[in-house]
Formats: C-alpha cells, structure tokens, sequence
C-alpha cells in the first residue's frame, strides 16, 4: 500500500512539473482526486484490509491527498502569477503620451490680483464692501472735500450723465457712504470700477479699478497708515519688499502720502522695469481730512482715520508683467489661458 | 514746471548738494522731483579756442583748415562749417573729448559723440569746432547762435576757458511735479523757499525795491474792472523810454534752461518775472491802448478777437477781455491781442499784473482752445499780494537792465484782501494724528523755516500766523503735514491700528459671485472683462426691437466717442465682441464668462441713480450645445444650495437667439436669466463663423434662492428598484412634459428618472421620437415590495398614455 501511495505520489509530482495549463492541471486533478482517480480507487480498496489496519491505511491515505492538493494548489498559484505577469507585460503602455484632461478655465489677471488683496485686508479683518459705478456728484467730489471749481472735475476728466449724475471717477466716494451708514469703527477695502476720459492706450484705459481701503477709529494715526500698507505690501510682493512713503497731495486726506515700494524685480537696486530707481509708485494714501470726515457725519475730534486707493490694473500689470493695458480687455483666450 | 538748479541756488546760496541728493530730499519733503538732466551731460574737454588762421583744404573745396590756438596750445581743425572767420571764439572739443549730439540737432545719443584726432581727406585735425546743436542745446534756447554753424563766442571772451562753463551749462535742469494745492511752489521763489527749509539753508529771495520817476502813472492810464468776479485785482504800471535789445546773458540763460526762448529784454522781463514769481504779466503798448483807458469785462457771445499769435479766436459771455476805450485788447490771463502786442517800435509800455478767477480762465481757456503758460498758472488761482511783488520786480528789472524809465506810482484796483490766516498752535493735536512725539520747539523752527509765524497772548494762547502765499494751510492736519514733511516721512513709526475688533469678509454678493466665478472655471470658460459703455448701434446689432425696454439705456453727456456713449443694459454685445475677437484670431473652442454689471435706468433722463445689476454671462463657440451650457448653469444652482429643479421655458422670446434653441430659466417661478443659441444674423453682426452659445443669469434675482447652509439627509439603506420603459412619444412633447409627468405620477417613493435614449429617424414614425428613461424607486424605511413599484408604474404609464404617447415593449 505505502509503495503504491508512494508511486502515486511520484507520479504526480512529475505530472504537475510538466504541467503547462491550468486544464492540464485539472486533469491531472481528475485523475488521481476524482471519482474514478488513482487515490480515489485506491480508497476503495480499503474493504481489503483488516479492520484494525484500515484506520492506518485510511491516514496514509489521507496524507497522500493532502499532499496532492497541496502540490496541485501551489503549481495554480504559481501558473496564475505567470499568467497574470504575462498579461501585463503585453499591457505596457507610453506614459508619455498626453494627458487627457478636462480643461479648467481661468481667471482674469484682475480678479487674481484682487483676490489677493482681500485676502491680505480680510486676515486684517477688513470688510470688502462696493458702491455704485454711476454716481452722485456729491459722493464723488463733494463729500470728498473737491469744491465745484477743482480742475479734477473738469469735464475732461470725468463722464457725466446728467449735471448731478456721472461715472465714478475713484472708489473714494465709498467712504462716505460707509461713513454715513454710521456704524463706527470701520475697517473696509471697496474694489470697483472706476472710469476716466481717457483714450485707449497701453498704459491707459477709459474704464479701470480702484480698491479703496478706510479705517475709521478712535486713536488711527499716520503711524497706523504707514504700518498697515507695509505689511500689505510684504504680503502682496514679498517678505523682502521695502516701502517709501512721500508726501502728496489729495483733497480728501490730510496729510496725504504716495507709497513706493522697492522695485520686486530688481530688489530696489535700478533697473529698467523701475526706471533706474529701484522704487515703484504703487498707491495714493492718507489721513482722512476731518472736512471729509464731518461732512459724512464723523465727529473729527473723536475719531481719525486713515484711507487709501489702489489701481487694480497697475497691481496687474506689474505683478504679472503685462506690457499693454488693452490686453486686460480684449479677453483672448491665449492671453488669459496664461493665468 | 523745469528750473535750473542753478537759478534755485541763487535765493538758496548755501545750498550744497549733489543732483541725486537734491532731488531726494526734496522729493522726500514733498516737492516731487519727476527727473533730471545734466546740461552738460556728455560734454567733455571743451574750452574756447581763437581762430588764428584758415587756409584751404589742398585736396576739398567744402573743407578749410583753421588754426586755432585753445590758451596752452595751437591745434589744427578742418572743418566743412563756413561761419568761422580769423579772430572767431569758438568752443573747440580736443581730441579725446565727447560731445553730446551730431550738427543736425537730432536726438541725443545715450552716450554722446566721442571725438578723436584724425585725418580729413588727407589734412590731420586735431580736435573740433561746435556747433551749439553738437552742445546738445538748440538755436530757441541760443537765439545768437548761427542758423547751421559754429557757435562764436562774444570777443572778450577768454581764451582756454571752460566753453560749457561760459555757455552756463554746468547746470541740471529739474522738472518738478507740483500737486494742485501748492500754487506758490509754481514758482522759482516758491521751490526755492521749500529748498531752503529741505536743506536747512537760509532762503534769501531777491528784494524787490521801489521804482518810479515823480511822474504818476494815472497821467498815463486808468482802470475800470466792471466784472470784479472774475478779477479780484487789477494792477497796472508804467515804463517809457523803452528800449528794445537783447536781455542780459544770465536772463536768457535762466529762461532757456526753463524751455521759454529769449526774445529781447521786455518780453523776457515778463517771463522771467512770471517764473521766478508764478505771476504771469501782461505788456501792452500804451500807445495803442484808445482813450489810455483800460477796462475789464466779459466778451459778448459771438464776438472774435485776434489773438497776437494772429489767429481769430470765438468768444462768449464768459470770457473776460482786457479792453481799451474802443476795443478788445487781450484775452484775460490767456493772450494778449495782436492789435496791442509789443513791436520793435514800443515806446511806453503798460504793465498789467492782475489776479483772475482760476476756474473761469480754466474753462475760458479750454472752451477758446488756448491754453497758454499763463493760463496755466492762473486757473490754479494766485494770491492777490504776490501780484504787487511781481509787477514791482518787472519794473525793478527794467530800470536795472536800462530797458526803461519806470514811471512813478501803481494803478491798484482790488477787492477787499483777505487778511492773514491765523490758526491754533496745537502740537498735540499734531503728534496724536501723526503717531509721533515731535518735540514743539522742534515743531515751530520748522514752521519757522517755511515763514509760518508763531504768537503767544496775554492769556498765553499760542497761534501761528500762515502767510498770504501758503493759501492750502488752513486747520490743525494742514499744519500736521508740514511738521511731518520736515520731521520726515520715513522717521514716523510703524504701527498697526489698536481698538476693537473687526471682522474681515466678503459682502454676501460677492460670495455668490466667486462662486459663480469657481463653477464656470470647473466648466472650463475663462474669465473676461468687457467696458461697461457701448455703442447704442449695439443694439441694432442684436435685432432689438425698436420699442425695447432694453434701448432706455443710460446715455453719458460727454463720451469718448459714439462706441462709447452709453452704459450697457446687457451684457451680450461685451461676450459676443470678445468671442469674436477669438474666432477672428482663430482660437478653437473659447468659452468664456464675464460678471458683468448692466445699468438699468428707472426714468429718462436720469433722475436717480440706475440699478446696477450683475450677469453672470457665459459664452462659447466650438465643442459643446445648448445642453452643455444648461449643465454649467445647474452646476452652479447646485454650488450655491438652489436645490430645487429649475425650470426651462422655450417661449423666451429673445430677438438675438435661435428661435427654436433658446430658453428662460425659471426657478420656483422666477425668472433668474436666459440661454440658448445665438441667432445666426447676429453671429454674423459680430462676424463669428460657428455656432455660439450664451446664458445670461441675473445675479441679484439668482441671489435671493442661494444658501451656504448644508444639512445631511441620510443615505439610502434600503434597495433601489430600477424600471426601464421605452416609448414612442408626439414630436411636440417635450422631455420636460414627460419628466414633470414621471415626477408628479411616481409620488414619494420615485427617486430619479433619467432619460437613456433619445432618437429620431427612419424606423419611428413620422411626427414621432421614441425616448427610453429609466425609473428608480425607492423608500427611505423599507425595502419596496414588488406590489409598490408595480402601482406607481401603472399610475406613471397611466399618466403618459393619456399624454399620447404609447409605450413599446
């Protein structure tokens, strides 16, 4: 009996050796495990022995076919890892060829540049807030401390509608309508449209954007006004940026400053893109003239404050590196698939 | 406003700086230097040299040699110039030298001409003569230079002297950008008082002194000012026995360096006087002036006028002449008249120095299209007593120059002047404002530096006093910004503002719009920004009706143009333009948005302000339909929390889409905007050869159904159970029908219906579609029984047979 087993299992063992397909396998399978295979019938021999060897036999038996399976189950493993590798070396593909993709679209350089100046007042806790395009006269000059006869109202440089009614030539008036809402303190950033008559050019557009920015509270200072545009500064070109503040001249503020900071392409050492001087003039800036403030119904004794205007195109020009303003408006698709 | 530093340095004569320096520091003190030049930028080794002989070139006519001796030495030049005679000074560059441009006067070249010994046709030269073009000057600025040759200097000029130095161009001519609020500093004497105080050095003006023979100047002249308004003063003086010749060097050179040409002494008078003060003056000849009367007052509409540049100019009412007994003699504060000007023959002339209203000149000036160096200076409304210095430093300067007899006496013809400005003395006021504890002794010799006086009275109230020319300074953050120009911006401390806390954010709007702008990015249309005026053929061009509420559009009184002359009551023309500019450019497959805000008047003319309403448009050409831009709009629903199905209506009625692909969209019964095909006349009105898609939302009606607020609804536990039908429906049914008809019929337990298959052709018949859609069902506390969906389908096919539409097994 051991002898046959014995044969049995050699026999087997040379069978899956040489076995080269799964069916082959199940074959080999059916012959020796199935009903008519070779242990199977050997089982049934079992009848021919005495009782009291049959328990031994059966063991014999047993063992032999779980070797087989065992023999059987690890040659299917190791046919099915080589099936599995063949299929996916016949499935290599060329993973440089192109992506496919679903084409996002993009944002306006402008829109770019704003965002990232709210976000900078918005960690400051400014509110971004907007008033209207077509406005009173009131807003846009008066309430701003320009008279009726200031050369900046001239019909050259604004679009009227009507004697009272015209574009907003700056976002200014928007202080004064956060003012007159009467809630104090204000801290607010206003981006809009803005319109000028000027030709179109490449540094010049008769429709632009302004962000005005205002904090109104007990206690603001120049030293506020300076400390804050700094640090946007720094957030908005770079921790390195440098800032110069120089006296000017604004109707609403009192007293009034431009802002420069040093050239981001150079560093501040000159060249072309500054003009030589390392600086570039990027906003207008000061303390909110207390006739500004008492005429929006700010008590100026009380409360100061400081404001100051943005061009969103200038911020866009110069942090993309955008050579001709038109650009910003004819909205071809390889201009802004550029952002 | 251009002035040499040199004449600058002549009221501040300590003044000791470089170009670089002086331009930042004053920059930095709030007189904004624009830039610089060097006037004798490139130009090196010049020096005066005497022609000592000529000679022929042996070997070309148009050439002589010269001789010329430069004080050390003797060199030989050939030259082509023929201007030149033995004894001539000339400036002469020695070999080695440079100088700044060519003969011709072209553009200066970055880096001069360097000038080098050589040969001409054979003869050696050793050097070269200028021209006073090769100088990088011209012939305005150098009246007595030669047209077309060698500068020659006067005879008892220096031989060996530094040329440049003797033409006074060791000088730097600044051009200042002066804000409109600071109308002294219009003036040499105004920058100059600001140089001094920048630099702390004494200011010393030039002072005017008194002038005048014992005669009286009303034997020559009267005045009559009948629209006092608009000339708050009027002075007039007199000088005879004028003799016309060249201003002295220094004068022409001052002018020169300023851009104004020297012309003879008198005109120059008026100039220089109008530079150093920023008083503009006037000089008439006395002996044209009918009836030696002069009077002051408004033109009549209609009237024409000769000005002395001899063109006929239109005036009107409001525009204020200078007339003698007879006749118009000068436009006021713009031009003088021809039939007044001062020739050659001038024996008695009358000074005119007067104060105009700024404003009327500016609009008089922009209305006649003159605008002139004086008008200039008088729309930024001058100060009444610098009138008086400045007529008296005119008639000083002709007396000094032998120009002239000055005549005794000031014809003054004022309104009341206002009396000096006196305000609070309130150092902590100041330091509160700026941030700064600026000692106030520190405070008040820097206001004393700019003539700003300090008092203190009885009770020990301390005011300053402003003086006439400082018309800006009047309340405690005026005084704040003087101290803190002269304490220095860049010394004021950094801080950030203290006191309560706000919060930063978006306004409401605009969280709904950058949502709007985040979904149509996902979608992939990039985007654009359009002008808010056009033209009002706009709408001709996308087939408005002649009666549509859309022509009342806000119409601006002074446009650009007609493209430009009214605001946008849609946003279309702006999407269809830039689409057009793509297709044009052959760009594939553009889509693009915009929000952009239409101005919807309530009345015209405008009464009140317009609404502004923001589109959110959408565009595109190329891949895609009509279904893909209706997915980008319900993208967008879904982002903003509009849960509830929106609502397509194909009787939209818009002139400018294909009638049969357009639709409004509606949700819970309102009208949020617009999309559909664009109408192939006005894809051809903006030249675009595809097929175009729109969708216009009106941001304001979309934004009272949005919402951030999410809430979790559970999922599903219970199984889905799916029936397809297919089905044969009318052509005119659409899918929208069926689906409201699925929807209403299928009760709770339905959960989505999607449509699968949609076909039209030759095996259904005509007049018909078959549409197949598949049915889901399902409840949220039980698995459904086969008996549920059974009864909601009957109750579903039920609804769709009696629509007529049979169903195909």
């Amino acid at each position: 009996m051991k002898a046959k087993l014995d044969q049995i299992r050699q026999q087997v063992q040379e069978q899956i050796e040489s076995c080269e397909s799964t069916e082959k396998l199940n074959e080999i399978r059916v012959g020796i495990l199935g009903k008519k295979g070779q242990l199977t019938e050997l089982l049934k021999s079992m009848k021919d022995y005495a009782p009291e060897e049959r328990p031994k036999v059966g063991q014999m038996v047993n063992e032999a076919r779980a070797e087989i399976e065992k023999l059987l189950e690890e040659q299917k493993l190791r046919m099915e890892h080589a099936i599995r590798e063949a299929k996916m070396k016949s499935e290599v593909i060329d993973v440089t060829l192109p992506a496919s993709k679903s084409e996002l679209g993009h944002r306006h350089p402008n829109t770019i540049a704003l965002e990232e100046v709210e976000r900078i007042f918005i960690g400051m806790g400014y509110e971004v807030v907007e008033g209207p395009e077509v406005e009173k006269d009131y807003y846009n000059f008066e309430a701003l401390n320009i008279p009726a006869d200031h050369p900046a109202k001239d019909e050259q440089d604004t679009f009227y509608v009507t004697g009272d009614i015209l574009l907003r030539t700056q976002t200014s008036g928007v202080q004064v309508h956060e003012m007159e809402k009467g809630k104090l303190p204000i801290r607010m950033i206003a981006p809009g449209r803005v319109f000028r008559s000027d030709e179109v050019d490449a540094t010049h557009s008769p429709c632009f954007h302004q962000i005005e920015g205002l904090v109104i509270d007990k206690n603001i200072t120049f030293a506020d006004l300076k400390g804050t545009l700094a640090e946007f500064a720094k957030e908005l070109f770079g921790e390195n940026t440098k800032v110069k503040f120089r006296p000017h001249h604004f109707p609403f503020t009192e007293p009034s400053a431009e802002m420069d900071v040093t050239c981001f392409k150079c560093g501040g050492s000159g060249c072309r893109f500054c003009k030589g001087s390392g600086w570039i003039e990027i906003l207008g800036c000061g303390m909110v003239h207390p006739h500004v403030l008492e005429m929006s119904g700010v008590d100026p004794e009380k409360y100061t404050g400081f404001a100051f205007g943005v061009g969103l195109e200038r911020i866009a020009l110069l942090k993309y590196e955008i050579d001709d303003m038109r650009l910003l408006y004819e909205n071809d698709i390889r201009f802004l698939r550029q952002f | 406003m251009n002035t040499a530093l040199s004449w600058i340095k002549a009221y501040v004569p300590d003044l000791d700086c470089t170009d670089q320096e002086y331009c930042d520091a004053m920059t930095l003190s709030g007189t904004k230097v624009e830039g610089y030049v060097r006037r004798d930028k490139n130009l090196e080794k010049i020096l005066v040299g005497r022609i000592e002989s000529i000679e022929p070139h042996p070997d070309a006519d148009k050439l002589i040699v010269c001789q010329v001796d430069t004080g050390s030495e003797t060199i030989q030049i050939v030259t082509g110039a023929h201007n030149v005679k033995v004894g001539d000074k000339v400036p002469v560059v020695l070999d080695g030298g440079r100088v700044a441009g060519g003969h011709d006067g072209g553009p200066l070249p970055e880096e001069g001409i360097p000038i080098k010994a050589g040969k001409l046709r054979g003869v050696p030269s050793n050097g070269m003569m200028c021209s006073i073009e090769e100088l990088g000057s011209d012939r305005n600025m150098y009246p007595e230079a030669p047209e077309d040759g060698i500068y020659i200097f006067p005879a008892d000029t220096a031989v060996g002297a530094d040329a440049v130095e003797v033409l006074g161009l060791h000088d730097t001519v600044f051009e200042y950008e002066i804000t409109s609020n600071r109308v002294d500093c219009y003036s040499v004497l105004g920058i100059a008082r600001e140089a001094a105080a920048t630099f702390r050095k004494p200011f010393v003006p030039p002072v005017v002194k008194q002038t005048g023979n014992h005669e009286d100047v009303r034997d020559y002249v009267s005045v009559e000012v009948k629209d006092p308004d608009l000339c708050p003063r009027y002075l007039a003086r007199v000088c005879r026995n004028i003799r016309i010749a060249p201003s002295p060097e220094w004068m022409q050179r001052r002018l020169a360096a300023s851009g104004i040409r020297p012309i003879n002494n008198l005109v120059d008078i008026t100039n220089y006087v109008m530079e150093e003060f920023g008083q503009p003056m006037h000089a008439f000849d006395l002996d044209t002036v009918a009836g030696k009367k002069i009077i002051v007052r408004r033109a009549k509409d209609g009237d024409t006028f000769q000005t002395l540049d001899g063109q006929i100019r239109t005036l009107d009412s409001q525009v204020l002449m200078i007339c003698d007994a007879e006749k118009e003699i000068g436009i006021a504060g713009i031009m003088g008249g021809e039939n007044s000007k001062i020739t050659e023959d001038v024996h008695t002339v009358l000074f005119e120095a007067a104060i105009f209203n700024g404003p009327n000149i500016r609009k008089s000036a922009k209305r006649i299209g003159l605008r002139t160096d004086a008008s200039g200076k008088f729309e930024k409304g001058l100060e009444a007593h610098n009138a008086e210095d400045a007529i008296n430093r005119a008639c000083q300067l002709i007396e000094e120059l032998g120009c002239g007899e000055v005549v005794g006496g000031m014809i003054d013809v004022a309104a009341p002047m206002p009396e000096k400005k006196v305000l609070p003395f309130r150092p902590d006021s100041y330091n509160r404002l700026l941030g700064t504890s600026v000692d106030r002794e520190e405070m008040l010799e820097m206001l004393g530096r700019l003539e700003i006086g300090h008092t203190v009275d009885a009770e020990g109230e301390e005011t300053l006093v402003i003086p006439y020319f400082r018309q800006d300074l009047n309340c405690d953050a005026d005084i704040a910004e003087e101290v803190a120009r002269f304490y220095g911006y860049d010394r004021i401390p950094t801080s950030l503002p203290q006191g309560e806390a706000t919060t930063g954010k978006l306004s409401y709007k605009l969280r709904i719009e950058q949502k709007a702008r985040d979904i149509a990015e996902y979608c992939g249309f990039s985007q654009g920004m359009t002008y808010s005026f056009e033209s009002p053929r706009v709408f001709d061009r996308l087939l408005l009706p002649k009666e549509d509420e859309l022509r009342k559009a806000v119409t601006i009184s002074n446009p650009l143009g007609e493209d430009f002359s009214i605001m946008r009551t849609l946003s279309l023309n702006g999407m269809l333009t830039s689409l057009s500019v793509n297709y044009n450019r052959r760009n594939k497959n553009v889509k693009l948005y915009e929000l952009a805000t239409v101005y919807l008047p309530k009345a015209l003319p405008l009464t009140e302000l317009p609404q502004e309403r923001v589109q959110f448009t959408l565009g595109f050409y190329g891949e895609g339909d009509f279904f893909h831009m209706k997915g980008v709009l319900e993208e967008f629903f879904t982002a903003v929390g509009m849960k509830k199905r929106p609502e397509y209506d194909p009787e939209a009625g818009k002139p400018f889409l294909h009638p049969g692909r357009q639709a409004l969209v509606r949700y819970e019964g309102v009208t949020l905007g617009y999309l559909g095909e664009v109408h192939p006349e006005v894809l051809d009105n903006y030249e675009i050869g595809e097929k175009a898609y729109i969708a216009v939302l009106d941001m304001p009606n979309v934004e009272g159904f949005t919402s951030f607020d999410r809430k979790y609804e559970g999922i599903a536990r219970f199984p889905a159970v799916s029936r397809d039908i297919s089905m044969v429906v009318p052509k005119n049914i659409p899918a929208g029908q069926i689906e409201q008809t699925i929807r209403q019929r299928g009760g709770k337990l339905l959960e989505s219906c999607q449509l699968f298959d949609i076909y039209e052709g030759v095996q259904i018949k005509p007049g018909f579609k078959s549409m197949a859609y598949s049915i889901t069902f399902r409840a949220k506390d039980r698995t459904l029984e086969e008996s549920d969906v059974s009864a909601a389908m009957k109750k579903i096919l039920n609804g769709l047979e009696q629509l007529g539409i049979e169903l195909r097994q």
